[in-house]
């Protein structure tokens, strides 16, 4: 294999694993506040992906427009089913709350499979987003370049609002302790309810360019990247948000080199990724920058 | 009291036979065709069809109304299996039909073979599906002509001498009609210079696109469905793959184009059915009908589920129609002869349960599908 097609493959892994980096960033801020694997994440980023296209190809928005309004809307949408379907459970057990979201996902699905249809729908892509550029054979898409710079400014973005800003202070804080926290006055509903926006807003820009890189979009799209981008946060340490967006990485770049070294197994890319992770898990069960699960602290 | 309660039931029970008994003028008919879920352009298509057909020939000769019961298989082969007992055990019926691809109605079929309920398929094209089965059969022809076909086709008509295959390892179509390709095409005198895989699930290609970069092919074939179809030849395109593009009659809905967009011209595949290359008088009257009432010209998939539910009205017919039995009206689909169908003339092997009839090149251009050429069995 040559050094054209390493450095291509290599291409094709940084932009895919910085969408799953996106997705999996909101499923280790909620785990890390109030630690609940948050099953409708990946739905979240399948409801984003509807709105950018009903702005653009039904309201006819400029896509600014539209992908800005669709990472308000998905937000809000996070809010209502943490209000909704979470909050009355947060005293109850554990697993009751993961089998809610279990169910909120399925609820999310469906309702988007009876307003939409079952037949995938052809994302509309702004022009900016499309071409390709070539260098020395490489060949670098647009949307494979602007993905990991989108992502990691979102990434420096978020950093800053949980490290300088005081409702980042307060998100930090309930990672350690609740009771405690609402004892210092603090509206505990309030930042819990602004995690779920933030993690929700950043699922809906992964869920969008994601379906600007794979234009068919269907009601049940968000699954699998979904559970990728679980993988992506526990590999990465379930609770730091660097360690998410460091395990998108490190999952997307394993499954693109896995089908380029070994062609013949590339029909079983997914179980792969899984498979590396179980692999890192023994060795540093709290994941590459985890550390002790119950002091999460971002 | 106790007199009273039994002399009630009694009653009812007398009932709802006198209930059964009326209703008898009815046979119903399983549907298990994918509404949702990654391949439900097809089943909504294949729905399209048979409801057409259902309001052309609603009942049978002798008057018994024939009605059809859809059930979603979400194009998963669980819930294939789910709907096939759920049909037979519940819903009673005489006949199914479906389920649309290889790998679902694989996962139906022991279940109606084991209730020996007839069950035809209008498009699972796999030879496995009707393999050892007496109860299975189809409308459609089966993968190692298609496989025949289209190496032929590639060979002669595009004259291509070293091809490559991607496959979509999870599903029994693409294996079956990639290997029936294979060995088509070597026979020929073709060379095979790289073999890719996938699987349903996938959207990202860039990998296999890099390594077929690096083989260089003069064609690539890849029999799969519609949107896997369509995202391969958008990321190929835009990582400068551009040679030709083959596949099988997966590839064929309107959805290939609409995601495809520009990507997809050129994409050729072997098909059942072309609107506009009338095979029988049925064919013209169908496809009248069709673009009447949905504004739209019928694909293969509507067409096949139109014929499959003609091959079962005829075949219900020839069992005594009203009385007709789940027996009987299996060894009539099974012994089918030169049926006019909607895509062409169809002879079922009585000892295959597998239809014997002609296959239809088409392709993308601007944006529509045209018709190429008939290839004969």
């Amino acid at each position: 294999m040559d050094l054209t097609i390493i450095l291509q493959q290599l291409v094709n892994g940084v932009s895919l694993g910085s969408l799953y980096g996106l997705v999996a960033i909101g499923y280790t801020m909620v785990y890390g506040v109030i630690r609940l694997i948050n099953f409708a994440h990946g739905d979240i980023m399948m409801v984003g992906m509807y709105f950018a296209f009903t702005g653009i190809a039904m309201m006819f928005l400029p896509w600014w427009a539209a992908f800005l309004l669709s990472m308000l809307a998905s937000a809000l949408v996070g809010v209502i089913v943490d209000r909704v379907a979470y909050k009355p459970l947060r005293n109850a057990s554990r697993i009751s709350a993961l089998i809610t979201a279990i169910g909120v996902s399925f609820f999310l699905e469906n309702s988007f499979l009876v307003i939409y249809g079952g037949v995938p729908k052809a994302f509309p892509i702004p022009s900016v987003f499309n071409g390709a550029i070539n260098i020395h054979s490489v060949i670098f898409p647009n949307i494979a370049i602007i993905t990991p710079i989108v992502a990691i400014v979102f990434l420096l973005i978020l950093l800053f609002i949980l490290h300088k800003t005081k409702y980042g202070m307060a998100m930090r804080a309930l990672s350690f302790d609740i009771d405690t926290v609402r004892i210092m006055g603090i509206n505990v509903d309030l930042v819990i309810s602004l995690v779920f926006a933030l993690g929700s807003f950043l699922a809906a820009l992964g869920g969008i360019f994601w379906a600007m890189r794979y234009p068919a979009i269907n009601p049940l799209i968000g699954i699998m990247p979904g559970l990728k981008a679980f993988a992506a946060a526990v590999l990465g340490g379930i609770g730091s948000v660097t360690g998410a967006a460091l395990g998108g990485f490190i999952i997307g770049v394993t499954e693109i080199l896995v089908v380029a070294l070994f062609p013949a197994l590339a029909g079983y890319k997914d179980a792969f990724a899984f498979l590396f992770l179980i692999f890192v898990l023994l060795f540093k069960p709290t994941g590459i920058l985890g550390e002790d699960l119950e002091r999460g602290r971002f | 009291m106790k007199r009273l309660l039994s002399s009630l039931v009694a009653v009812a029970v007398a009932l709802s036979f006198l209930a059964s008994a009326s209703f008898a003028k009815e046979i119903k008919v399983g549907v298990v065709w994918p509404i949702t879920g990654l391949v439900a352009a097809f089943g909504q298509s294949a729905w399209k069809g048979a409801q057409l057909a259902h309001s052309m020939k609603p009942a049978t000769k002798d008057g018994c109304k024939i009605k059809l019961i859809l059930l979603d298989n979400k194009g998963m082969k669980l819930e294939t299996a789910n709907a096939v007992s759920k049909l037979i055990t519940d819903n009673h019926v005489k006949a199914i039909i479906g389920a649309i691809t290889s790998s679902n109605t694989m996962a139906g079929a022991p279940i109606a073979e084991k209730n020996h309920i007839p069950m035809i398929t209008s498009s699972a094209t796999n030879p496995l599906v009707t393999k050892g089965k007496k109860y299975i059969s189809r409308a459609c022809f089966i993968d190692p002509f298609q496989g025949k076909v289209a190496a032929k086709y590639i060979w002669n008509n595009l004259h291509a001498k070293k091809a490559a295959v991607m496959i979509e390892r999870d599903q029994d179509y693409s294996v079956g009609l990639a290997h029936a390709f294979m060995n088509a095409y070597k026979k020929l005198g073709g060379k095979i210079v790289a073999v890719e895989f996938f699987q349903s699930t996938d959207q990202d290609y860039s990998a296999q696109i890099s390594d077929l970069k690096s083989k260089n092919p003069d064609v690539i074939y890849m029999p799969s469905y519609y949107q896997e179809l369509a995202l391969f030849s958008r990321q190929a395109r835009q990582y400068g793959l551009n040679q030709p593009i083959m596949a099988g009659d997966g590839a064929e809905a309107e959805a290939l184009i609409k995601i495809g967009g520009k990507a997809v011209n050129g994409l050729t595949f072997t098909t059942h059915f072309d609107p506009h290359a009338a095979a029988t008088p049925l064919t013209v009257t169908f496809v009248k009908a069709f673009e009447k009432k949905y504004k739209t010209s019928p694909d293969a998939m509507a067409a096949l589920g139109a014929d499959a539910y003609f091959i079962l009205v005829n075949a219900i017919n020839e069992a005594g129609g009203c009385k007709a039995t789940p027996k009987k009206i299996n060894y009539y689909v099974r012994h089918t002869k030169d049926f006019k169908g909607v895509t062409g003339v169809i002879t079922i092997n009585p000892k295959t349960g597998n239809a014997i009839k002609s296959a239809v090149i088409r392709k993308v251009k601007d944006g529509k599908f045209v018709y190429v050429t008939t290839v004969n069995p």
